[in-house]
């Protein structure tokens, strides 16, 4: 296949060029668009252009339509107990099975003692069934033994979607099971949505450092497979009364072997998750200095959350990694965000949008962490957040 | 031993402006570069070369331009590279450019190691290294802080996940993912730069890679983007200055009790 444009019809509106996602397309000397060896056949330009001068010659190669039926997400533990995420996928699964009426299955790799009491926890949310593989090695992640569990039981089972949440874990084996199973994966997504003519699930994600939105589909092939950001959606409440199964599969029957040994495992510096805080204060370049983190440690102390930060200032040094706030450090949604300092730039701005309550403290009025803020206040952060803290601590 | 690092030549988002007026993205002029992550991948390549002894090598798959980033790996250090550059290649989504860059790999003999970055800076999916462990059929380690040893045919690394960091021991070949933490990616020397003026550019297509058409390109991908727009944020914003901070800090204390927080000050 190959897109082309049809001089004569092209008005040189250049819509094409802001609309493709690969930068693939210039204008020539005559005011016409043409498209680059940057092209990637992705046919969005193909729908967009107005005038429709941009054509495809050659059809993209049709497969037989796949099979599959239910909607699959990856049960993610933490030590011993659901971590919050698979909640989280629970909820976008419950959405979508209401538009194609189709099952909510979970995958739940357990030890034997918690195995039973887990899978029921996951239906009291309002999951129908639970794939559950019980033994002691599945208390650690081991990184060959979920590919080869995961890969079978789909292989086996044969679901119409797949949903794992884009934590480190989710990130690191589930590509691995998509390309066994020879199937695509789109990571990271924000929002799933259902075709209402083709039933195909819409996987929505941030691209271009959170610049773009795109939308991917995966047509021929089965599981439809995609990672979901955390804290991009509610976790599923409990549901009085709901009934589902469990189906135990054997782990032995899938001999799953590793060959990466586990020699030691330690808690990092800081033990706290802040996608786990219902309050962050962040800082960013505004701070200046590493040090004057401190000052933001106080306030979140005193007020029960934790020390988030910009990728300015984890760039900089002035805090570790798994502190960053953004398209490439975390994505949070606490209860109440402070920014102090922090311009805004879009990478940040995406991971953290979606807190429920965000005030921003910048000496800039035209900074566009402002665009996102329920309440922004212009002004010193070296003088406003030490009276807080002062304020707060008279009264204790 | 050899150390294969696997690269992509990106759009520098950084540089990304929205025009204001028309909320589009300005493409005008944004700079090519590598990928910031790939450049800790590049760094630990030279590092183990170094170290261990072998040979550092750079590939990428991209269109004849990416040409310019595999020159930046030689002028950093990198000893030899290749350019996977074909048109039977467009329209590749994360699985079929991991099929792609894994048959590259194949051919080169005696691979120890295959590092690969955490993820692009412009799609940002961190697909591309597992995928690559898969068709190789190597296993794999992510997010790498520390490469600890080589010896006897195995890696020694440590690996950090959400809370913890793990010390894990691979045997050999395996892929890597690697993560900021790991190292200090070099400026290129001026002797480095010298040499990839000069240096000429293997370019490999589908024909030397051999292996199956359909798992190539657009036909090997079973994804794709059905739609594109910018990102826009909109919202009820109060923006406020006082001239006393005092008053400010009072604003913010007041807004956050009335949002339902329990907070006291005097």
């Amino acid at each position: 296949m190959e897109i082309k444009v049809i001089s004569e019809k092209c008005n040189g509106c250049k819509i094409c060029i802001e609309k493709c996602p690969f930068g693939a397309i210039e204008m020539d000397a005559n005011g016409k668009a043409f498209i680059t060896e940057r092209c990637n056949l992705c046919m969005v330009c193909v729908k967009a252009c107005p005038v429709q001068a941009i054509e495809a010659i050659g059809e993209r190669q049709k497969k037989t339509s796949a099979e599959g039926k239910d909607i699959w997400f990856f049960a993610e533990t933490k030590r011993d107990k659901i971590s919050y995420v698979s909640y989280e996928l629970l909820n976008f699964a419950r959405n979508i099975s209401s538009q194609i009426n189709q099952k909510v299955c979970a995958v739940l790799f357990s030890t034997k003692s918690k195995g039973e009491e887990l899978s029921q926890q996951l239906i009291s949310h309002g999951t129908d069934r639970v794939y559950l593989v019980e033994d002691e090695t599945l208390a650690e992640f081991r990184h060959d033994i979920y590919v080869c569990l995961t890969a079978n039981l789909i292989l086996k089972h044969k679901p119409n979607i797949f949903l794992a949440s884009a934590t480190m874990l989710g990130r690191s084996f589930i590509p691995q099971v998509a390309a066994r199973i020879k199937t695509g994966l789109t990571a990271d997504c924000t929002d799933l949505k259902i075709d209402s003519k083709t039933k195909l699930l819409l996987q929505i994600r941030p691209t271009f450092g959170g610049n773009l939105m795109a939308m991917i589909m995966c047509e021929n092939y089965r599981p439809q497979m995609a990672t979901i950001r955390p804290k991009t959606i509610d976790e599923a409440p409990v549901i009085p009364g709901y009934k589902g199964e469990i189906i135990q599969e054997s782990y032995k029957s899938f001999s799953p072997t590793c060959r990466v040994e586990l020699i030691k495992k330690e808690k990092t510096e800081q033990t706290i998750d802040i996608q786990e805080s219902e309050i962050i204060v962040s800082g960013g370049r505004g701070l200046g200095d590493g040090k004057n983190f401190d000052m933001l440690k106080k306030l979140a102390d005193l007020l029960g959350g934790v020390v988030g930060a910009s990728r300015a200032a984890v760039d900089a040094g002035w805090m570790p990694y798994p502190h960053q706030v953004g398209q490439t450090g975390k994505t949070v949604k606490p209860k109440l965000y402070i920014a102090c300092g922090i311009s805004g730039a879009i990478q940040h701005l995406v991971g953290m949008q979606t807190s429920d309550y965000i005030i921003a403290i910048n000496k800039d009025s035209n900074a566009p962490i402002f665009k996102v803020a329920n309440l922004g206040i212009v002004g010193d952060i070296f003088q406003i957040i030490p009276a807080m803290i002062k304020k707060i601590e008279n009264n204790n | 031993m050899k150390f294969i690092v696997c690269i992509k030549q990106v759009p520098d988002t950084m540089e990304v402006k929205i025009d204001p007026k028309t909320k589009r993205i300005v493409r005008e002029g944004i700079p090519s570069i590598i990928n910031p992550y790939d450049t800790y991948a590049l760094e630990e390549g030279i590092r183990l070369k170094e170290r261990f002894q072998g040979e550092s090598i750079a590939i990428t798959m991209g269109p004849p331009q990416a040409d310019a980033s595999l020159r930046e790996c030689i002028a950093m250090g990198i000893d030899s590279v290749i350019l996977l550059s074909d048109r039977a290649f467009a329209g590749s989504d994360t699985l079929a450019t991991s099929y792609t860059l894994s048959q590259a790999i194949r051919k080169i003999s005696d691979v120890s190691l295959v590092i690969c970055g955490r993820e692009a800076l412009d799609g940002s999916t961190g697909q591309v290294g597992p995928e690559i462990a898969e068709f190789l059929g190597f296993p794999i380690i992510t997010y790498v802080k520390e490469i600890l040893n080589i010896a006897n045919g195995f890696v020694e690394c440590v690996r950090l996940m959400e809370d913890h960091y793990e010390t894990l021991k691979s045997p050999l070949p395996a892929v890597i993912t690697v993560i900021k933490e790991i190292n200090e990616p070099r400026l290129a020397s001026l002797k480095g730069l010298l040499k990839s003026k000069k240096a000429n550019i293997p370019l490999w297509t589908k024909n030397d890679l051999g292996g199956e058409d359909k798992s190539y390109g657009q036909d090997g991908s079973p994804t794709k983007v059905a739609d594109i727009w910018a990102h826009e944020i909109k919202k009820e914003v109060k923006i406020i200055q006082h001239d006393e901070p005092e008053q400010s800090a009072e604003e913010i204390l007041n807004q956050i009790k009335d949002w339902g927080f329990a907070i006291k000050w005097k």
